[in-house]
């Protein structure tokens, strides 16, 4: 057994145990020291993390009733009470996360299209990548307060957030997918001498289409999930509702609206597992 | 695909013509329940704010640049924070994620009961985003990091349990196969056939969530769990768009770092 002469001593240690009937597996790391570095490592930043968290245990302890309550309301949500603003904001948020899908995954099929390398020229290549990278790095909460800051409250600000995370989260997916397309049917429809529009709509789109119906609907689930989170800023929708009944401590109701949350995103994660195995 | 003769013409068609007509219906629905929530969207909007929209962006542009570098310093302690919340945060949530995955998957559940009870708890983890736990974690056990940390952790779970128990239920079922005959328990067939075979996908998923929760450690302080997100909300409710704009900048290097590192460990690993 040729080894690095640091542990072999390790290493005929293993074998005589082995010859014993002790097998230990052979550790991941061959050097023993490096082992112990890491483990040393990864202990002090657990202890340097741990110090920088200030825990107020007294304060927990009072909160522990709370929390206790919390899960307790989730044997007994109350949709009834405050029935009214859980409907007008699962509307608000449903219709939104609709809107916002559609005008985002159009926005982003031309996007996409430019940022895919094998069938746009460098400029237009860059640009779109900019735009993807744009809206890829912000949290949606973020760019939600921006748009808040600039079309004021309300849904409209959701859905331009929404829409805008759309864009890069489809574009980058779809212009990886059309970079990985099949050359030959590309070429073929060239060769005809059909134009770039018939081109793209001949040889890409049906090669791209299953997986970006699959995409779409995934994203659809996404942005639902977030628009429960946006209303927190004022961007409209669900959230709105839920962040004040947890603060009033109203935790029934809270329970009422995640449960119902929770309900919505199976219910569109089932629908779109069946969409996907109809359109493949 | 049909070849329908107008005159003595033959004309090519992509459909049956009894199909196109019930596509071209279904695009005519869509369209139609796109308008009808475009509809309820407009209502509820104020449109006169958008009049001036252009110059509201102008000028929160104009006040953004240049960000105003002088609170930096300041930054360093929050930043640090945001890290220690998605670093402990996905610690946290991978240790409870990591059995809940066996005990969700099929192959290695020991119960179907079980098996629902687990695939319960990690469907309602992944359903709820971290900034609501951080909500309601805020009213449990107080503002502050630990619970940001918890937030992340029981976001995490959800993530990590279900790719996890998905690698699970994909490995070869030949070496737990060849491990059960030489009389293995069930523990050894887990640590001995199961585990070398999910250890890269489930090493890639952890870093992979680990970027993830960086991202989102540093919202967390909008509802008042810690970190630079603390320092945002303040900046923002204080209109200093300047300091918005160091914390934005911020936020940007350090996310683009931890992408950097969750790629080279990913690369590393697969």
């Amino acid at each position: 057994m040729s080894s690095p002469s640091t542990d072999s001593g390790a290493d005929q240690q293993r074998l005589a145990l082995l010859k014993d009937g002790i097998w230990k597996p052979l550790p991941l790391i061959r050097d023993a020291r490096w082992r112990w570095a890491l483990n040393a490592a990864v202990l002090l930043y657990i202890v340097l993390a741990w110090l920088s968290v200030d825990v107020n245990w007294s304060r927990v302890a009072q909160g522990m009733d709370r929390g206790v309550a919390f899960m307790a309301s989730f044997l007994q949500p109350d949709f009834v009470t405050r029935s009214g603003e859980i409907f007008t904001g699962l509307k608000e948020s449903l219709t939104m996360t609709l809107a916002a899908t559609v005008i985002g995954v159009l926005l982003a099929i031309p996007v996409g299209l430019g940022a895919a390398r094998n069938i746009s020229p460098l400029p237009v290549y860059l640009f779109c990548r900019t735009i993807i990278a744009l809206s890829r790095t912000f949290q949606e909460i973020i760019i939600a307060i921006l748009f808040v800051a600039m079309f004021g409250f309300g849904p409209l600000a959701g859905v331009v957030t929404l829409a805008f995370a759309t864009i890069g989260f489809m574009a980058k997916l779809l212009a990886e997918d059309i970079e990985d397309t099949q050359k030959e049917p590309l070429e073929a429809i060239r060769a005809t001498g059909a134009s770039w529009l018939q081109w793209v709509n001949y040889a890409v789109q049906p090669q791209v289409m299953p997986r970006l119906i699959g995409l779409s609907l995934y994203r659809l689930d996404i942005n639902f999930r977030e628009s429960a989170v946006i209303g927190i800023v004022g961007a409209g929708g669900i959230g709105a509702t839920l962040n004040t009944s947890i603060n009033r401590y109203d935790y029934d109701t809270s329970a009422a609206i995640l449960l119902l949350i929770i309900v919505i995103v199976l219910m569109s994660e089932y629908l779109s597992g069946y969409v996907r195995k109809w359109t493949q | 695909m049909p070849l329908i003769r107008q005159g003595d013409q033959p004309v090519w068609k992509k459909r049956e013509p009894l199909k196109q007509y019930a596509h071209w219906a279904g695009w005519m629905l869509g369209g139609m329940l796109f308008v009808w929530c475009w509809a309820i969207i407009s209502e509820n909007t104020i449109w006169e704010f958008l009049y001036d929209a252009d110059e509201q962006a102008a000028s929160l542009i104009g006040r953004m640049i240049p960000p105003d570098w002088s609170i930096t310093g300041s930054l360093m302690l929050p930043l640090w924070d945001t890290i220690n919340i998605a670093t402990v945060g996905t610690v946290m949530g991978i240790a409870i994620a990591f059995p809940l995955a066996f005990l969700a998957a099929r192959n290695t559940t020991p119960h179907p009961a079980l098996r629902a009870v687990a695939l319960a708890i990690i469907v309602s983890s992944r359903s709820i985003n971290a900034l609501i736990w951080a909500m309601l974690l805020v009213t449990i056990v107080g503002p502050g990091s630990f619970a940001g940390m918890l937030a992340i952790a029981l976001r995490s779970i959800g993530f990590v349990g279900k790719l996890v128990y998905e690698a699970i239920e994909e490995i070869h079922p030949t070496p737990v196969e060849a491990l059960s005959a030489t009389g293995a328990g069930r523990s050894q067939v887990l640590a001995y056939a199961v585990w070398p075979q999910i250890m890269p996908a489930f090493a890639g998923i952890c870093v992979y969530r680990w970027d993830i929760n960086i991202r989102e450690a540093t919202t967390l302080g909008l509802v008042g769990a810690g970190g630079i997100g603390l320092q945002m909300n303040a900046a923002i409710n204080n209109l200093a768009w300047g300091q918005v704009a160091t914390v934005f900048v911020l936020i940007f290097a350090t996310v683009v770092v931890s992408e950097w590192v969750s790629a080279k460990v990913r690369h590393a690993m697969l």
